[in-house]
Formats: C-alpha cells, structure tokens, sequence
C-alpha cells in the first residue's frame, strides 16, 4: 500500500514549494551560515591560520602559547564552577517553587512578577546587585543608619570576590526567572492536575508526588533551556566583567581580554582560548548529563523501594523561598540603581541619599543621546528582521509539519549553547571578508543571530495555538496565503507579535560582545557604556546608563501592550 | 464532463498505519446532498481537508478530485472553489460582520458601492439586514451559524462542504438552520457533501447515505 502513495507536498503548487526554499535560504544566509563561519573563523585562527595577520601555516603555537597565560588552569575552573554552580541553584530554586507552591496564589504572584524580570538585560541586574552588596552598598548603608554597622564599609572584597560567588549569585538573579518561564511553558503541554491528582489519590504528598509524577515528564522539555544556561554562564563576559573575579578572571574573560589586546598577535591565542571555552562547555553539559542520569536512576530506585511521601518539608519550603529572594534582591537592586542615578549626595551612614536631582541624567543625556538613538535604532532593525524571518519559518512549520518543528527547534537553541565568545570573532572575520565590519548591516546581522532564538521562543506558542480552521475558511474563500497571513493571522495573533518584538528589542539592548566585536568599536550603546563605566566607580553614572538599559525595554514592551490594547478592547466590547 | 464533484480513488493514511480510506470514489451531482456518516476518528473530517487542499503534512494521500470534471488536486486551496462549514462558525472575530462577508466576495466585484449592496442582499437574505457593523460576538449563535453560511456562499464556490456544522446547535434551531442551508446550497445546485454522525442531518438531506465503519 505504501508505494501507492505519495508525499502530497508533491500536489502542491510550486509558489509555495519556492516560499519554503526562500525561507530556508534565508536561514541559512542569515542564522546558520554565519554561526558555523564564527565557529571556523575562530578555530582556524587556533590554528595559526589567519592570512591577515600573516598567519598561513597550521602550527600548535596558539595553544603553546595559551598554555604559557598565567591563570589559566584557574581561569578554567571558575568557569566551570560557575557554570555548574550557577545552573544547579537555577534549577533547584525553579523546581522546588514549582514543588511546592504550584496551585497557590503565591506561585501567580512570583510568576507574574518575574516575566518582567525576563526583559531587564542581565548587565543592568548585575550592576543593581553590585550596588546592593558592595562593600559600601544599599544594604551597608542601611545597616550603617540603624547603627548595626560601623562607620567605615568593610574592606573585602564581597563583589568581584576571588570564588566567583557573587557572580554566581549574580547570574542566579536572571537565570531563575529564564527557567521558571521554560517551566511554565514545559507545564502547559503535560497535564499536570490530572497526574498529581492521581498521585494524591495514590497517597502521595504533593511535593513528593510532583517531583516523582509531574518532574520526569517536564524534564525533556527543559534540557535545552539548562543546557543553555549552563552554555551562557559558563562563558558570559559582561556580567563577569562586573561581578567575576579579576586576577585571574573566568576563562571567557581572560580570552576577550586577549582579543582586545592591541598587540594584534594575541589574537592567535585567544582564538586557542576560545576553542578551549567551546571545549569547556561541552565538557560543562556532558557533567550535568552524568548527574541527570545518576538523579533519574537514584530517583526509579526510591520509587521501587518505597516512595518516602514526605521529603524534607523545611528544606523544600526554604529553596522555593530562593524564588521570592531572587524577585526581590533584583527589584531591590534596580531601585538602588535608580536611586543612584537620582542622588545629589550620598553619605556612607545614611539609609537614602540628601535629596534627588535630574542633574546627572540632564548631564549626560545632552552629551550622549546619539548613543540611546543608537542603541534604539539597532534593537529595532534587528528585532523586525528576526520577526520577519521567524514568521517565514513558523509558516513553513505549519506546512511541513512536526519533523520541522523539531528541527527548527534544535536550530534556534545552537546560538545560546554555542558561547558568544566562541564564535563572534570567526564573525568578526567574516564580517571583515565582506566589507561589512564595523558598518550598520553587519551590526544588525549579528545581534539578529542572538535576537532570533528568543523572538522564535516568545512566538511559537501562540502561533501554533491558533485554530488551524480560521486559516483553512479564509484560503477556501479564495485568498492566497501570503493574503490570509496578513489579513486574518497577523490580526488575530497582534498581541503575541508585538510582545515577541518587544523581546528581540529587550534582548539586543542587551547585548554586550555582538555589539564590540561587529561594530569594531565604532557603535556604543547603552550596554557598552554601562560595562565600561562599571570599572569607573561613578554610581550615579553607572546608575544612569544601567537605569536606561532597563527603561529602553520597559518602554518597548509599553509600546507592544499600548499598540494591542485597543484590539483587546474591541474584542471584550465583542464578547 | 462529469457535472458536479468527483472523488477518484482516493487513499488516505497517516504513516505506518492502514488507511483510513482506500481507494474511495463517489460521484456527488450537482444540486444533490450525499451524507457520510460514521464514527469518530474514521477519518471524515481528514476526507474533506483533503478535498479543500488543507490536510496535515502528515498524511499520505494519493487519487484525484475533479469538479466539473476539471481536476483540482494539483491547486492550492483558494484557487479550488470549494467551499466549507465547521462545527464552528469561526467569523474571524477582529472584523465586523460586513467585513468578514467582504472579505468573501470575489474581487471581480468591483466597486465600494457595488460591493456594498451585494453584502446588504445576501443579509437581507438571512433576516439580518443592518448588522454590517456588529462584532461576531456580539451576534447569537444562530445568527452566527448564518453569517458564516453566507460568507461561504459569498465566494462563490462551485462546491460546498458540510463539517458536522449543525452538531454545536440545540434541537429547535437546528432544524431551521439545516433547511437555511440546504436550500440556499439547492438554490444555487451545487454540489454538497457533508459528514456528520447525526442520522437525522442524513434524512434531511434527502439524498445518498453513505456509512463508515472505523478504521481496521
């Protein structure tokens, strides 16, 4: 019987065989082409070839002299420490809050509270938890105006500590919620009522039964999130820039110090030190495979010996309390960013500063507005281009089905695995081979690499969510897709795309690395400014440029619900 | 030329698994009802996503459909002229009740004004005269279930399809809404094939049964 039937694509008409080549093609020239060229471009540097720098012949001298980099083997196993570390206590705040308090208000309450969280870029929480823990940070200050601390701010070193603890913790801020969104993303397709119900009915403690019914059956939907995160903070460069150790740093630190270099020769071994972070990565995700399948086996074990029904009820309740700390050390930390941004004098023993001022933003706004133009128009053009292509793609989902999903799926996770410090300066290269280095096009290109995952993430959902059926009545009525798209899908689904793009414009406000290694130092934007200035010691500068890394996004998402909001009046004037 | 539409041979499946149908051939004439009924999950509803062109990637599916005996398998949906009812009435809820008839007129008639009276004819034809500018949700649900028979019938389709589109109604507003169909599909001799479970929809359609039995 199988022989006698065909693939119906082959029924199809040819335009639309040609939107899935064009889409396709488009993938390929603007997302996985440049990917694997970042990645070749930077082995082959580890390599000793780089023609522009009179580099043609293969040689071990990179990695010789990468080994010779003081700090290295330390450098090595910050990384990894924190790229464990930090991974494990994400995880574990996110799982022991879904546990625990899944189906309570409180559970609502820390879910609404964190999707915002999700769009502050991770520089701008960063520099908020510097100002709140510092030595002479919010928290010593309050302390100092009750009189439960000294007069003189403790000298260690509690940010930038030599452990990288105040990194992890940093990294944690911003992790928890990117999981804790996987999550709930991950609950909506299992039912998870029924099968506790059933647990419960079964004797089972709810906890308990929804470590052992509801875990296992979310799991395979998280391992790409985690493997992202483990991917990001084991090679993240800002955040370490400001919070990480210095002497010696986290290995991706270390390598883009190497890239900066202005002798160029160092480039050589940078590259080696990028292919060492790559290596380190996968190092990074095969220990925490290792450590999936000795939990899942210890796991099978205790349920054949006898599930306990209790587990430690204290220390349960005490980590799904690491939720409502994550939440409010972040908030706490932007209003001490904003604080500082606004504070005309601020002595060490008091609580809050001596009156507010828009002094220093007025200061630095006249001088420095083409910098939020820039980093404005880059987030838009980079943040439609994704959309545009993401939508292709999730039209051509549509058409060819789950096998597409799938592939798709992997596809747009590799740019959060791959670490940045892996592969932009193979893009760097490229970039230079074309002539578009340090120019607009190559900058939006590349933020478009970092911009498309989470923009496909946001959009995915809600795009598959829609009754096929409104799709199939419009084409039956005469109209071609690429109509139907515009007229009936894109209406009914305005919400979610503009949330979407408001994300992608979040995301490339944020970015730090794309931004330098593209644009060839001739862009700064918000970002870039905040990072530099960080080593200034300036709070109420920092403060200012830290504050509008979270304002620009803020206002992009204002913008998206305000742009939907007369839709969803008319819909509820409807029901 | 066969009048009417023409299912050829047609063998449905999904993957691995039999077919649900295998070489399946039916003539339906013009102005004539012919009812498929059988249970759920037989593949009816597959059936008649396969005749408009709209059927999963996942399906494999081979045979031809020839309206007037013109084959249309190889077309993309909106260019088959096969019209459908669902269950639901799926009125696109961002645009008014004019706007979602307009959005069914062909473009061959031209002008606002035209276009216009056309869509005021057709409500007049349905008691609903005035309600261009109300929401879909505004509307009941019988009023809904006849904007949406309108909006097929706008496009002028050469043949429609029924989906189960009376299951979701209660018994009283069922039965004039069924004959609302059946006679405006008469009026125009067309061609209808409609699948439902329901042995009364069959009885008044007053032409072919045809039973299903579930897959094997």
């Amino acid at each position: 019987m199988a022989t006698a039937l065909r693939p119906l694509s082959r029924a199809r008409s040819a335009d639309r065989s040609i939107g899935r080549r064009l889409t396709n093609l488009a993938l390929l020239l603007f997302f996985v082409g440049p990917m694997l060229m970042g990645v070749v471009g930077t082995i082959l540097p580890a390599l000793g070839i780089l023609p522009q720098l009179g580099g043609v012949r293969f040689s071990p001298e990179p990695f010789r002299q990468l080994l010779e980099v003081p700090g290295l083997a330390r450098a090595s196993g910050l990384s990894l420490g924190t790229g464990l570390a930090t991974t494990a206590l994400s995880f574990l705040i996110v799982v022991a809050l879904a546990a625990h308090w899944h189906g309570t208000p409180w559970f609502s309450r820390i879910r609404r509270l964190v999707s915002p969280l999700l769009a502050v870029p991770h520089v701008a929480i960063a520099i908020g938890f510097a100002f709140l823990i510092a030595p002479s940070g919010w928290i010593y200050r309050l302390l100092a105006a009750t009189g439960l601390a000294g007069p003189l701010p403790p000298d260690i070193p509690i940010v930038q500590d030599p452990h990288g603890i105040a990194l992890i913790l940093g990294l944690t801020l911003k992790e928890v919620p990117f999981l804790l969104l996987m999550m709930l993303v991950a609950m909506g397709q299992v039912p998870v009522r029924e099968n506790l119900t059933v647990a419960r009915i079964l004797g089972h403690e709810r906890s308990a039964a929804w470590l052992a019914v509801v875990l296992p059956q979310l799991y395979p939907q998280l391992r790409l999130p985690i493997y992202a995160v483990l991917a990001y903070s084991a090679s993240v460069v800002d955040v370490a820039l400001i919070l990480g150790p210095t002497t010696p740093p986290t290995l991706a630190v270390l390598v883009w110090r190497g890239f900066q270099d202005p002798d160029l020769d160092h480039i050589f071994w940078a590259s080696a030190g990028a292919c060492l972070q790559l290596g380190l990565i996968a190092l990074t995700i095969l220990l925490w495979r290792c450590g999936e399948v000795a939990v899942a086996s210890l796991g099978r074990r205790r349920i054949l010996a006898g599930w306990p029904g209790r587990p430690p009820v204290l220390a349960a309740a005490c980590a799904a309390c690491g939720s409502g700390a994550v939440v409010v050390i972040s908030l706490v930390g932007l209003a001490a960013m904003v604080l500082w941004s606004l504070a005309q004098r601020w002595t060490i023993s008091s609580a809050f500063p001596e009156g507010l001022s828009l002094n220093i933003w007025r200061q630095q706004l006249t001088g420095e507005a083409g910098l939020i133009g820039t980093t404005a128009l880059l987030a838009i053009a980079s943040a439609s281009a994704a959309l545009l292509l993401v939508i292709a793609v999730l039209e051509q989902e549509v058409r060819q089905g789950a096998k597409a999903q799938r592939r798709h799926r992997w596809l747009i996770y590799v740019p959060l695995i791959l670490p940045q410090i892996g592969f932009l300066f193979g893009i760097q290269v490229l970039l230079v081979v074309v002539g578009l280095d340090g120019t607009w096009v190559g900058l939006v290109w590349t933020h478009l690499l970092f911009v498309l995952p989470y923009v496909y993430l946001s959009l995915s959902e809600p795009w598959r969510a829609l009754d096929p059926r409104y799709e199939r009545t419009a084409l039956c009525l005469g109209h071609s897709p690429v109509s139907v798209l515009l007229t009936i899908k894109a209406p009914l689904l305005a919400r979610p795309i503009l949330v979407a793009l408001a994300l992608g414009f979040a995301v490339s406000v944020g970015q730090y690395l794309p931004t330098l290694f593209a644009g060839g130092g001739r862009f700064q934007t918000v970002t870039t400014e905040a990072v530099t200035l960080s080593a200034s010691g300036d709070r109420r500068v920092i403060g200012v440029y830290a504050s509008l890394q979270m304002l620009l996004p803020a206002l992009g998402f204002a913008a998206a619900l305000a742009l939907t909001g007369r839709g969803r009046r008319v819909a509820r004037a409807n029901s | 030329m066969t009048a009417g539409l023409e299912l050829d041979c047609i063998t449905l499946g999904v993957g691995g698994r039999p077919p649900l149908f295998r070489c399946f051939t039916l003539l339906v004439p013009l102005a004539e009802i012919v009812t498929l009924i059988g249970p759920s999950g037989c593949g009816k509803s597959s059936l008649l996503s396969f005749l408009t062109g709209t059927i999963d990637p996942a399906f494999r599916a081979s045979g031809r459909v020839r309206i007037d005996g013109v084959d249309v398998t190889g077309l993309p949906p909106e260019r088959r002229r096969i019209g459908i009812l669902f269950q639901d009435d799926l009125l696109f809820p961002h645009m008014t009740v004019g706007q979602n008839l307009a959005y069914a007129l062909p473009p061959y008639i031209a002008g606002r004004q035209h276009r216009r009276e056309r869509i005021a004819a057709a409500l007049a034809e349905a008691q609903l005269s005035g309600f261009e500018d109300r929401g879909p949700a505004t509307l009941s649900g019988g009023q809904r279930a006849r904007v949406a028979v309108l909006r097929a019938l706008l496009a002028e389709p050469r043949v429609l399809l029924l989906d189960e589109p009376f299951a979701r109604l209660d018994q009283g507003l069922r039965e004039h809404f069924r004959a609302f169909v059946f006679d405006h599909a008469r009026v125009r001799a067309l061609p209808v094939l409609m699948v439902s479970h329901d042995p009364a929809d069959a009885q008044a359609a007053d032409g072919p049964i045809i039973t299903l039995s579930a897959p094997t």
